[in-house]
């Protein structure tokens, strides 16, 4: 006779009573909710939105489980349904494993790519404070979303293309960010006004790729070494010598491509500035060390890939404490075990950057910042691989992970040496705003820039 | 010394081969190989580094 080996069902956090379970917790206060999932259920933990119960998992143990699960076990392509309005059918989501491995190998994130980035991101940068006085007032959340627009089209697609685009599609793309509220898992067609705001946005885009297209199509080709994405694109044809792929479907390629890498470095960049600004003596930090590495007049092209440790100490720690994606989900192809629970089939299964990187057994004093933990002797992120999951972990870590550090320390490369910022509101009323699966900066977010004077020499 | 690869977690970008080109080598496919998996002590400074700069902490030296 066999031991009895009957598993339990995850315990289900409180609240939740509503017509949607917890969706409209989910929808204000996400992280409150996963908060009191883990305060009272533990590292296994149940919630309900509309008719989906979510399993969330939290701490090394389970977080292991939950990054370690091939596809067959925890699959990513079914786990999140508001993205599919905005890339449009056919565009999947998610690649498996293999074809990411192929994709980091073949595509721009290659390595040998990086200096040839780190300088069209300097140049990106300087090209937009050189519409900047010499004092004046930014809008974190607008600046930083246009400026990695450009940063992002120009490495992944090509410079040609990032030429043909303007703050305009930087606004329509922020419109497809904001049409991702939560309610998509009940309905991501519900007539809400942030969905009507996505769908046109997704319109529009269309529009201006194929504009851009027909340009194309009437001017000679240019020579193969100045050709980008685009052009490779239109010359694929079928048989019958048509177009391979329609405006449509390129315009969801290219929305695609840039969604991993936008919103989540746009955020990072601006929650560092602020935490810098927060905390003077680490910003005077930074400044040094930017000052000390190009001292020499070497190029941002060289110094971006060069350790920058307290810079990228204080990019971690704004990572840790602000992680771009607070909740990441996959859907249980079949019955799960894990400790004495059992998840089963079709249940959505979730692992929280936010919960978990500011766990206490694992991060002393979790909720300050404290960009010492990442210096030599503490590295409080390679001691804790399955809780300091900025970037998530295991076989889906993000692929771009490199590249976006990369970004982050040209990008202050070049505007902590010319510039000193000053908060333009009180410094505890930056927030993000929860109310959308992408998480942005709540505005107003705004900050004060002013010309670095030379300092007088010693 | 001996190398373990946990292959659930690589993802083939290749920061072993750039510490230990010697130990590591890794496809244009990103796949990886273990050229050594029992290298001699003149390579353990470099395979420590190719273990702790493993951004998917895929790699461990196990002492034989």
């Amino acid at each position: 006779m066999t031991i009895d080996t009957q598993r339990r069902e995850p315990p289900r956090v409180s609240g939740g009573k509503g017509e949607n379970a917890h969706l409209d917790e989910l929808r204000h206060d996400p992280i409150a909710l996963m908060a009191r999932v883990r305060a009272e259920c533990g590292d296994v933990g149940e919630f309900t939105i509309g008719d989906r119960d979510v399993v969330l998992l939290t701490g090394a143990d389970a977080n292991e489980f939950y990054f370690r699960a091939p596809e067959e076990q925890l699959d990513q392509a079914e786990a999140y349904p508001f993205m599919t309005p905005i890339f449009g059918e056919g565009v999947v989501f998610d690649a498996p494993p293999e074809r990411r491995r192929e994709m980091l190998h073949n595509q721009a994130l290659r390595d040998k790519f990086m200096r040839g980035h780190a300088a069209t991101i300097a140049a990106e940068v300087e090209g937009m404070v050189a519409d900047w006085d010499d004092e004046g007032e930014i809008d974190l959340l607008e600046w930083f979303a246009e400026l990695t627009i450009y940063t992002s089209s120009a490495c992944l697609i090509g410079i040609r293309f990032r030429r043909e685009l303007d703050g305009r599609f930087a606004r329509l793309y922020h419109d497809l960010e904001q049409g991702t509220d939560p309610i998509a898992y009940v309905d991501p067609y519900a007539d809400i006004e942030s969905f009507r705001r996505r769908d046109a946005a997704r319109l529009s885009l269309v529009e201006l790729v194929q504009g851009i297209m027909e340009r194309r199509a009437s001017e000679p080709t240019p020579a193969k070494e100045d050709q980008d994405l685009l052009d490779i694109l239109m010359s694929i044809k079928d048989e019958g010598g048509s177009d391979h792929f329609s405006a449509d479907t390129i315009t969801g390629m290219f929305i695609s491509m840039m969604f991993a890498g936008h919103h989540t470095t746009s955020g990072t960049a601006a929650w560092t500035l602020i935490e810098l600004l927060r905390h003077p003596a680490e910003m005077a930090l930074v400044t040094d060390e930017l000052d000390q590495l190009y001292g020499d007049g070497s190029e941002v092209s060289f110094g971006a890939l060069r350790a920058i440790p307290h810079l990228e100490s204080a990019l971690k720690e704004a990572l840790r404490l602000h992680p771009p994606l607070i909740l990441l989900l996959r859907m249980a192809k079949e019955d799960l075990t894990y400790g004495e629970y059992r998840i089963a089939a079709g249940k959505l299964v979730a692992a929280s950057p936010s919960i978990c990187n500011r766990i206490a057994e694992d991060f002393p004093d979790p909720d300050a910042f404290v960009p010492a933990r990442y210096l030599e002797g503490r590295e409080e992120d390679r001691a804790n691989p399955w809780t300091w999951i900025p970037f998530g972990a295991g076989r889906h870590r993000c692929v771009g992970a490199n590249f976006a550090m990369m970004q982050l320390k040209a990008i202050f490369s070049v505007l902590l040496q010319s510039w000193e910022f000053e908060a333009a509101q009180p410094l505890d009323s930056y927030r993000n705003d929860h109310s959308k699966m992408v998480v942005q900066l709540e505005q107003p977010c705004r900050v004060r820039y002013r010309r670095r004077r030379p300092e007088p020499s010693a | 010394m001996r190398i373990v690869v946990d292959r659930d977690l690589c993802q083939g970008h290749a920061a072993c081969e750039g510490e230990a080109p010697e130990v590591f080598s890794v496809s244009k496919k990103g796949e990886l190989t273990v050229l050594e998996s029992t290298p001699p002590e003149d390579q353990r400074a470099a395979v420590e580094l190719a273990v702790k700069y493993c951004p998917t902490h895929a790699l461990r030296i196990e002492e034989d």
